[in-house]
């Protein structure tokens, strides 16, 4: 652009400044709904209109982790001064919580789906990038016959509809006894990371230079040595970023999730709209619920800031 | 595997001779990673290819009878899976054009000095990471009739956007551009940096308007990286189960891959189903192929 600008230059940029803040707070009210619910009382969540100014509560957190019924008769006034903090906060939104025969509190559906996504997402994330790695090294720095037709072949397993694969996953897991399975829901999320991992890590290993390991190798280092020692350290920051990619890919993940499991293994995705089902939803639970879902992707997303046109191009895009 | 045997070696062997040859350390790396995507991907795609010749429906257990063609011939001639097809492809359509007229459009009014620029793009970029499905949950709290906050915002009262025939693919199709527009500016902006800026200057000089800038100097330059993102996102589109079942029921709404889970896992009509999978395959397979020419387009450059 000329040193100089006009001054309609200059009104243009402040115009397209305030564009853009305009489209931001539009894209984030969404997002910031759903947190704005997840701290509401009840009976202000589904107000008309809807209410913006709240005193924020923690009960949805609360309810969230406690399995609850409906409250038949109204506590004493013994047993609500007796009750913990927490417990009051159930009694207030006229629930209690259900315990059982010894007493003790039973936990909601939530934090089991809670581990099962993170159980699942670690796992398949380990094998994946481990896997995608080794691949990636040997297609980056030894000749392969047909490389291109290997690595295309590699990718378009990435490309088939979740559901497709199920139809005939589902019969072969079945038949092995994986159906809601841990094991059976990280083998088809490494399955369907592991090309993805391939691609983007063989990106990085290509741009450290292989002089360093021939250097390695003049020194006396073995090939396996030069590898562990002079690349992986190198590749350190792709590896985390393929990572924290593979995480959330597995951790979003909903038709395999949906398909192939149904309570022992099934992870938050498939959960939390589950809960939505018949008559009058807690929409701040489920809020409450959503929010701590959301929270690892939000920290995720602001640690990969400079690497998600990379990941979301399959690497193919560097800047 | 005899593609994978070996051609010639790095010239760099000779050094690697202590240790696992460089042969065995490739075989070791590379192996594990294609058998592990042939027995889990390739190999259950054969097994229902087998399938879809049959009558097979995993809810009972009578035998498996092979029909031949008689599932793709009563698949093509389906009205309603047509229907399903004409759907997702007016589906596809909407979404992806959304898509990317808001990502383009954000992109060309982020290009440009502006405070806090990284921040905002990152905060711009936060709704493609979401869980489509969790997505696809709060965004029926946001369209609700009665309390969403979408009607209120608008004025438009008690309007039923995901119960109305003609308004619920629209309604999912909204969800997805908001989802996914990030994902076209983010492809967007590297394009559009990556233009030079001495070919704007020279522009400037020859007193060329803003739109014969655009149309000569920007779009062309832009295009390889936008058509990587249109193309994309198309198959994505394409593909998409988790947002439209999540959000509606809408019959007007079934895309493909809806129709197929309840053919497979609803109906129980496993071989019908397994050829309709083939049938999307297919699709699915030729756009990848578009797909993976043009990324190696953009890498060469």
């Amino acid at each position: 652009m000329a040193a100089v600008k006009t001054t309609s230059e200059v009104t243009l940029n402040r115009l397209a400044v305030v564009a853009v803040l305009i489209i931001t707070i539009i894209f984030l009210a969404p997002i910031y709904w759903i947190t704005a619910t997840a701290f509401k009382p009840r009976n202000l969540a589904t107000t008309i209109p809807p209410t913006v100014v709240f005193e924020p509560e923690i009960s949805p957190f609360v309810k969230l982790f406690l399995r609850r019924s409906q409250l038949r008769e109204q506590p004493t006034a013994e047993e609500y001064a007796e009750a913990p903090w927490w417990e009051r906060l159930v009694f207030d939104g006229g629930e209690k919580i259900v315990r059982d025969g010894k007493g003790n509190v039973q936990l909601s559906g939530y934090p089991s789906r809670f581990m099962n996504s993170l159980i699942v997402a670690i796992s398949s994330t380990v094998l994946a990038v481990g896997m995608g790695t080794l691949t990636a090294y040997g297609f980056s720095r030894f000749k392969v016959a047909g490389e291109q037709d290997w690595l295309f072949f590699i990718l378009s397993t990435r490309m088939l509809p979740p559901v497709v694969v199920a139809i005939p996953m589902f019969l072969m897991y079945r038949w092995f006894g994986l159906n809601d399975t841990h094991l059976g829901l990280i083998i088809l999320y490494t399955a369907f990371n592991l090309s993805f991992s391939v691609w983007l890590m063989k990106g990085f290993i290509d741009e450290i230079p292989k002089e360093y390991e021939e250097a390695a190798l003049v020194d006396g280092y073995t090939r396996m040595e030069a590898f562990f020692k002079i690349v992986l350290p190198e590749a350190a920051t792709g590896i985390a970023a393929t990572a924290v990619f593979c995480f959330l890919i597995a951790w979003n993940e909903y038709a395999f999730a949906l398909i192939m499991t149904r309570r022992d293994a099934q992870t938050a995705p498939p959960f939390i709209p589950s809960q939505v089902g018949s008559g009058l939803p807690d929409w701040t639970v489920i809020a409450a619920g959503t929010f701590l879902f959301l929270i690892p992707v939000a920290i995720f997303t602001f640690l990969l800031r400079n690497h998600l046109l990379r990941g979301m191009s399959f690497g193919a895009i560097r800047k | 595997m005899a593609t994978l045997a070996m051609t010639t070696l790095d010239p760099q062997s000779r050094a690697a001779r202590r240790g696992w040859s460089d042969l065995t350390i490739r075989n070791a790396f590379i192996i594990p990673t294609i058998v592990f995507l042939i027995v889990f991907n390739i190999f259950p795609l054969l097994y229902s290819l087998g399938y879809s010749f049959t009558d097979f429906r995993a809810s009972t257990n009578a035998p498996a009878n092979f029909v031949g063609l008689a599932n793709y011939r009563a698949l093509l001639n389906d009205p309603f899976i047509w229907s399903n097809f004409a759907i997702t492809a007016k589906y596809v359509i909407v979404s992806v054009t959304g898509q990317v007229v808001v990502g383009f459009g954000v992109a060309m009014l982020l290009n440009r000095t502006i405070p806090f620029k990284g921040l905002i793009t990152t905060l711009l970029l936060l709704p493609m990471m979401l869980s489509m499905a969790v997505v696809g949950l709060f965004w029926k709290l946001l369209y609700d009739p009665s309390f969403g906050i979408i009607n209120y915002a608008l004025g438009l009262g008690r309007f039923e956007w995901l119960s109305d025939p003609d308004m619920a693919l629209y309604a999912v199709a909204i969800t997805d551009i908001w989802m996914w527009s990030p994902f076209v500016m983010l492809l967007s902006l590297a394009g559009l940096s990556a233009v030079p800026k001495h070919l704007y200057e020279a522009a400037a000089i020859d007193r060329a308007g803003t739109f014969y800038t655009f149309f000569r100097i920007t779009l062309p330059l832009v295009a390889p990286i936008l058509m990587i993102a249109i193309i994309f996102r198309t198959m994505e589109a394409f593909k998409t189960f988790d947002l439209a079942f999540i959000l509606t029921s809408q019959p007007s709404a079934e895309l493909i891959s809806i129709r197929l889970y309840k053919m497979a896992f609803q109906e129980w009509q496993t071989g019908m189903s397994s050829a309709l999978a083939y049938i999307m395959l297919i699709m699915v397979v030729g756009i990848t192929n578009i797909y993976v020419k043009y990324l190696n387009k953009v890498k060469e450059r």
